[in-house]
């Protein structure tokens, strides 16, 4: 695709990656306080494991809701960019986020989707996405014009820097593998929601 | 009373004005609805009016994930719904807004009482108030139109200060007998 200076691939040929490296390498990238959405269960346990910037919204619970949150704060803190981190799993739940982020046209938003083919945390039984849905064909068919498969790491890497320097919204579909998060988040939500209010300057 | 009038009987303000200037005055500027028939006045002034960005999402879950991380952010907003979209929210309530402190707004139409014809929406119905006390939401029903202000009001207010969800119940009573 032009956009990405690569020829458009499908999932099949995108590279399977390990979401702890690529979460690592994302945050590794942020020097201007985004605000990051870590989805439930693995998404959001490796971004506790990259380090627990004050940024960092870590869920524990409503499945498919990393999308939405991440648009409610993008529409506060217009000048914030913010990331959302989210599973196959918990993206097919709620698919209809992505036509609300196209239609709301949220300049200052990514979502990065991390697709292992599977519900990893409960005995990685297959999700959709191993059998017939292509999350990237999905998103462009919800108007997110702005959608590619992570090719390899380095792909990856020019995709966030993308997301952090153009406008949104933007998607970007990564395949990983079945290794286990690096980490777990602690879970006390109120301290949570607390850091995290604290950290987008809401709170003192 | 005669100053609440028009020249033909109606009252100045319908209950979808109060509660547009209720949410100014309590600086709620963003609204996630999915729609119903109930609410749809309130869903036109909402949109003509540029003090509100208004959402409208495919399902009532995003509207609350879209609320809380707003709020999160410093953004004060509502999730508007009727009955059966209210019945597809409990984890998203039991697993977000109640344990991380949210103060998600939600106002709600109610189907499925004072003359539902549907039985589903009957059903539905009786689900609603059993759910919003098993999670410990704060909830109460507005029948009349000089309640609207006051409930409206407090209970925004109630939730900012408590950091808790609040539904706000639009009964037919209310709806039916005073259509805005």
């Amino acid at each position: 695709m032009a956009d990405t200076g690569l020829p458009a691939r499908g999932r099949e040929a995108a590279k399977v990656m390990n979401r702890s490296d690529l979460t690592r390498r994302l945050v590794a990238r942020l020097k201007a306080n985004e605000a990051v959405i870590g989805g439930v269960g693995n998404s959001n346990f490796d971004l506790w494991a990259s380090g627990q910037r004050p940024e960092n919204f870590y869920m524990l619970g409503s499945m498919g809701l990393a999308v939405p949150i991440a648009l409610g704060v993008a529409l506060a803190q217009a000048r914030r960019r913010v990331f959302a981190l989210e599973g196959d799993g918990s993206l097919l739940m709620q698919l209809g986020a992505l036509g609300t982020v196209a239609a709301a046209g949220q300049k200052n938003l990514a979502i990065v989707v991390w697709d292992n083919g599977m519900y990893q945390i409960t005995g990685a039984q297959r999700t959709l996405t191993s059998e017939t849905v292509d999350l990237v064909a999905i998103a462009k068919g919800a108007g997110l014009a702005q959608s590619d498969w992570a090719a390899d790491e380095a792909h990856f890497e020019a995709l966030v820097e993308r997301a952090l320097t153009e406008d949104g919204p933007r998607f970007i579909a990564v395949r990983t593998d079945d290794q286990k998060p690096a980490g777990t988040t602690e879970r006390d939500p109120a301290k949570i929601r607390l850091r995290f209010m604290q950290g987008l300057g809401v709170v003192g | 009373m005669a100053s609440d009038m028009k020249d033909d009987g109606t009252p100045a303000e319908t209950w979808c004005d109060i509660v547009v200037r209720v949410l100014k005055a309590n600086e709620v500027r963003l609204a996630a609805y999915v729609p119903d028939n109930v609410i749809a006045p309130l869903i036109r002034l909402l949109h003509a009016d540029p003090y509100f960005t208004v959402l409208h999402p495919a399902r009532e879950e995003e509207a609350v994930g879209i609320v809380a991380g707003a709020y999160m952010a410093g953004l004060r907003g509502i999730v508007l719904m009727q009955t059966s979209g209210f019945a597809t929210l409990p984890n998203a309530l039991a697993s977000l807004a109640v344990p991380y402190q949210i103060p998600v707004l939600m106002m709600i139409s109610e189907r499925g009482t004072l003359g539902e014809f549907q039985l589903g929406q009957a059903v539905v119905c009786r689900t609603m108030r059993p759910v919003l006390e098993t999670l410990g939401i704060e909830h109460f029903a507005i029948t009349r139109l000089d309640e609207v202000e006051f409930v409206v009001d407090r209970m925004i207010r109630q939730a900012y200060s408590t950091q808790a969800p609040a539904a706000m119940i639009l009964s037919p009573l209310l709806t039916k007998r005073h259509p805005a």
